[in-house]
């Protein structure tokens, strides 16, 4: 496969290294922990407007979660040798780190909350319902079906300690892929101590705007109301939390353009050209600035109802679309420039490769399609589980 | 020291049955090797080097180097005029077949043959999530390709760009300074074949090694000194154009 | 925890935990290879496979030990350092069975081009022509002794 190459560029550069989906990864590593974090707002820090997302918002975080080792499998050379991560961690690799970070994250967070949070509707399921579904609710009891005011207050209390201890592990696994990149003084695009807080940052704004539309959708679909008191409080944390992503992202551009090192001509070129329409016009443009202002406008103004709605989720899309190509932006961004700063390579996508475009897209839908599994075996909706509502931290 | 072809024969048989149970499968290097002895590094004497690409094809022959990707490779440099900021770099195929003739006339014109710097304080090394690539105790910096997991981190950590995954083995690969050579005592192929003496394998642990000497007298650089890699490959009358 | 009845579900949580932590343990320590962690965080076993790679190059020194006539010539001319498989091409095999692999005969016309092609960028003091210019295309050793180039007027050919 001839690539076009301008200018001069080391031969081994010519071709990319990592491929989209090692974009897609920190994309969905960072739905998972910004999920989890808004959930941790109702849970941790009492803000109870947001409460009717929060088993939804655990759920979204498993599903996402579930999806996340699949592009990097798809994406090693010898992707049977991982497991290698396990047995020999390397203690100065970030990347070691991600075996154990991820299994932490799932089982020692994610499924015990969610289990904590449901357990109640797992004995009750377990006892009522027929068939194959009462064997997994069996299974998920692990055998002890107490659910006396006593112990679900335990649970309650556990709960709450996994999620402040949550709290700094979804930093961690999201966090260190930021440090992947930026520890890598061989590439002037990625180096900087900025990157694992701007990963951070863009995470939250992902994982609530995902949070925030796939609550609306689903209350659309099951035609209940949108609880508006709910949805303005999340658009509120998205704004804010949008505004400092915003603000980092800017003092790294600014800090850049003002130092001017080796490195600013041959990248200030190639975000001009090669990385114009990813980086200008969709990651900054449509991507930031327009739901920043679609948002402002909500903040600084009362607006009816339909107006808000229309706003929000507008505002959620271009969200979304605009952390992805952030991502774009760093990961292919970062190869296509040479380090001899000399040269620019380009990009070939495949389609149906096994790095390509068609393995990208289906492992973007494939958390959508186990979040609908989860959604009918742990309902997040308290009517449709016929309890009555427990009560949360009163 | 004359030697007559009969001794000579009788020597090349004995060396032969031991040259076998090395290929058999008993994986040693020369019984008498003792890593610890030995610290490997290279010199470049830009000075020399004639961009005649024997090297390339040389290090293409002895490791089997996959078409399109180089364990080594020659770069031209093109200084129009006094600044060092903008040369012109052309590497056709890696110099593998030599250079056409250049386009501009004057200037400043030279060959760097590159490769990968073994460096002390690898990024690389650093970077490998499972200890696949490491500093042998001997320097030369290495892969496992056993286990390597084809992550390509390494790759992007290299500051020198010498790494490059072998579409072969999935698996990333990068000179090995002829490690399987040098550890029978002989020096690597593209020492070996390069018809100037450009390029010098160097054991800064050995006192005898000629190059000491020269590295002792004349002004060397290793290649973007700022990464503090503490890279083993030095270059003498290495412009400061050179990226 | 005064009643730990109530807490019997979190510990048999703990229990699964701690069982797949076990299985996990035992499956390292059967997984790992023998030898890593002897130098330092690799397999010891990848130095000796590393090493006990085939050579293509016999190396100069090999090929002097048989062929000293042919360095008693080369030792004093120009191309007194240029190794013979430079030339010549790995002959690794040639050197394990002299009789049976014996090298390929050589094309001056593009052998000899590769380095002394004129080249602004070669250093000035190296010999370098335009081949088409120098010979007009007659294979080079039809006047240069490849193993020494230099012609001396005695020397020359007619």
């Amino acid at each position: 496969m001839h690539v076009p190459v301008e200018g001069f560029m080391y031969p081994n550069e010519v071709e990319l290294q990592w491929s989209v989906l090692i974009v897609l990864y920190p994309f969905i590593t960072g739905l998972v922990a910004g999920a989890f974090i808004l959930a941790s707002l109702e849970r941790v820090f009492r803000v109870e407007a947001v409460k009717p997302t929060y088993r939804l918002a655990l759920l979204t975080a498993l599903a996402f979660l579930i999806v996340a080792p699949l592009p990097l499998q798809l994406h090693l050379g010898r992707p049977e040798r991982s497991f290698e991560m396990y047995l020999t961690p390397h203690r100065s690799s970030a990347m070691a780190m991600f075996g154990f970070v991820y299994l932490w994250y799932l089982m020692g967070v994610l499924v015990v909350e969610i289990w904590l949070e449901y357990r109640r509707d797992i004995v009750q399921w377990a006892q009522s319902k027929t068939g194959l579904s009462k064997w997994l609710y069996k299974a998920l009891t692990l055998g002890s079906y107490n659910v006396s005011e006593r112990a679900l207050k335990i649970d309650d209390h556990v709960g709450w300690i996994i999620t402040v201890i949550g709290i700094p592990s979804a930093f961690l696994l999201h966090g260190y892929v930021g440090f992947i990149f930026g520890s890598v003084k061989a590439n002037p695009w990625w180096s900087t101590p900025l990157m694992p807080v701007v990963f951070l940052f863009s995470a939250m704004v992902s994982g609530i705007a995902v949070v925030m539309l796939l609550y609306m959708l689903t209350c659309r679909l099951r035609r209940q109301p949108i609880d508006m008191r709910c949805v303005d409080t999340i658009a509120m944390y998205l704004f804010y939390t949008f505004l400092i992503d915003f603000t980092l992202e800017m003092v790294d551009l600014i800090h850049r353009i003002y130092e001017a090192d080796e490195s600013f001509r041959s990248l200030d070129f190639m975000v001009h050209t090669k990385l114009y329409f990813s980086q200008i016009m969709l990651q900054i443009g449509m991507g930031t600035i327009t739901p920043l202002v679609l948002l402002a406008i909500t903040q600084l103004m009362w607006l009816p109802e339909t107006w808000r709605k229309y706003i929000y989720s507008s505002a959620g899309v271009l969200t979304l679309i605009g952390i992805f190509a952030m991502r774009w932006n760093v990961v292919i961004g970062g190869q296509l420039f040479s380090k001899s700063f000399l040269g620019y390579t380009t990009y070939k996508m495949g389609f149906v490769t096994r790095e390509g475009l068609l393995p990208a897209i289906v492992l973007s839908l494939l958390p959508f399609a186990i979040l609908y599994v989860l959604v009918k075996v742990l309902p997040p909706w308290h009517e449709d589980a016929a309890l009555p509502e427990a009560a949360h931290g009163d | 020291m004359t030697m007559t072809r009969r001794h000579f024969l009788v020597l090349t048989a004995a060396a032969a049955a031991a040259w076998d149970s090395i290929l058999a499968g008993t994986p040693e290097a020369a019984p008498s090797y003792n890593a610890s002895q030995h610290w490997y590094g290279m010199l470049i004497n830009i000075e020399e080097c004639i961009g005649c690409g024997s090297c390339v094809r040389g290090c293409q022959q002895e490791n089997g180097v996959p078409d399109g990707y180089f364990r080594t490779w020659v770069e031209r440099y093109h200084v129009a005029d006094w600044t060092v900021e903008s040369p012109t770099v052309d590497s056709p195929d890696g110099g593998k077949h030599g250079f056409p003739e250049l386009k501009e006339p004057g200037g400043k014109n030279f060959f760097v043959p590159k490769l990968c710097n073994h460096c002390a304080d690898s990024p690389c090394t650093q970077v490998c999530p499972v200890g696949a690539t490491f500093v042998s105790p001997d320097g030369a910096v290495l892969i496992d390709s056993n286990y390597c997991l084809g992550c390509r981190y390494c790759i992007q950590a290299c500051p020198y760009g010498c790494r490059f995954l072998n579409p072969n083995t999935n698996t990333a690969e990068k000179c090995t300074v002829c490690y399987h050579r040098i550890t029978k005592g002989l020096t690597t192929a593209c020492c070996e074949n390069c018809p100037t003496g450009a390029r010098q394998l160097v054991d800064f642990k050995n006192p005898k090694d000629p190059i000491h000497d020269f590295l002792k007298t004349h002004s060397v650089q290793v290649l973007k000194p700022y990464m503090a890699t503490r890279a083993k490959v030095y270059y003498y009358d290495l412009d400061g154009s050179v990226r | 925890m005064r009643d730990l009845r109530d807490a019997g579900h979190l510990l048999r949580l703990v229990a699964v935990f701690a069982v797949i932590f076990a299985a996990f343990l035992v499956v390292r320590a059967v997984l790992v290879p023998k030898g890593f962690g002897r130098y330092g965080h690799y397999r010891s076993e990848a130095l000796a496979e590393i090493a006990s790679r085939p050579i293509a190059y016999a190396g100069h020194q090999a090929c002097e030990n048989c062929h000293s006539d042919i360095v008693e010539v080369k030792s004093k001319g120009k191309h007194k350092s240029v190794n013979c498989e430079s030339c010549h091409g790995p002959l690794a095999k040639h050197v394990d069975d002299p009789a049976s692999v014996q090298p390929a005969k050589l094309d001056t016309t593009s052998l000899c081009p590769r380095c002394h092609t004129a080249n602004a960028a070669k250093p000035k003091n190296f010999p370098q022509v335009s081949p088409e210019d120098h010979s007009g295309g007659v294979p080079c050793d039809t006047c240069h002794r490849p193993h020494s180039p230099v012609i001396e007027e005695a020397e020359a050919k007619p």
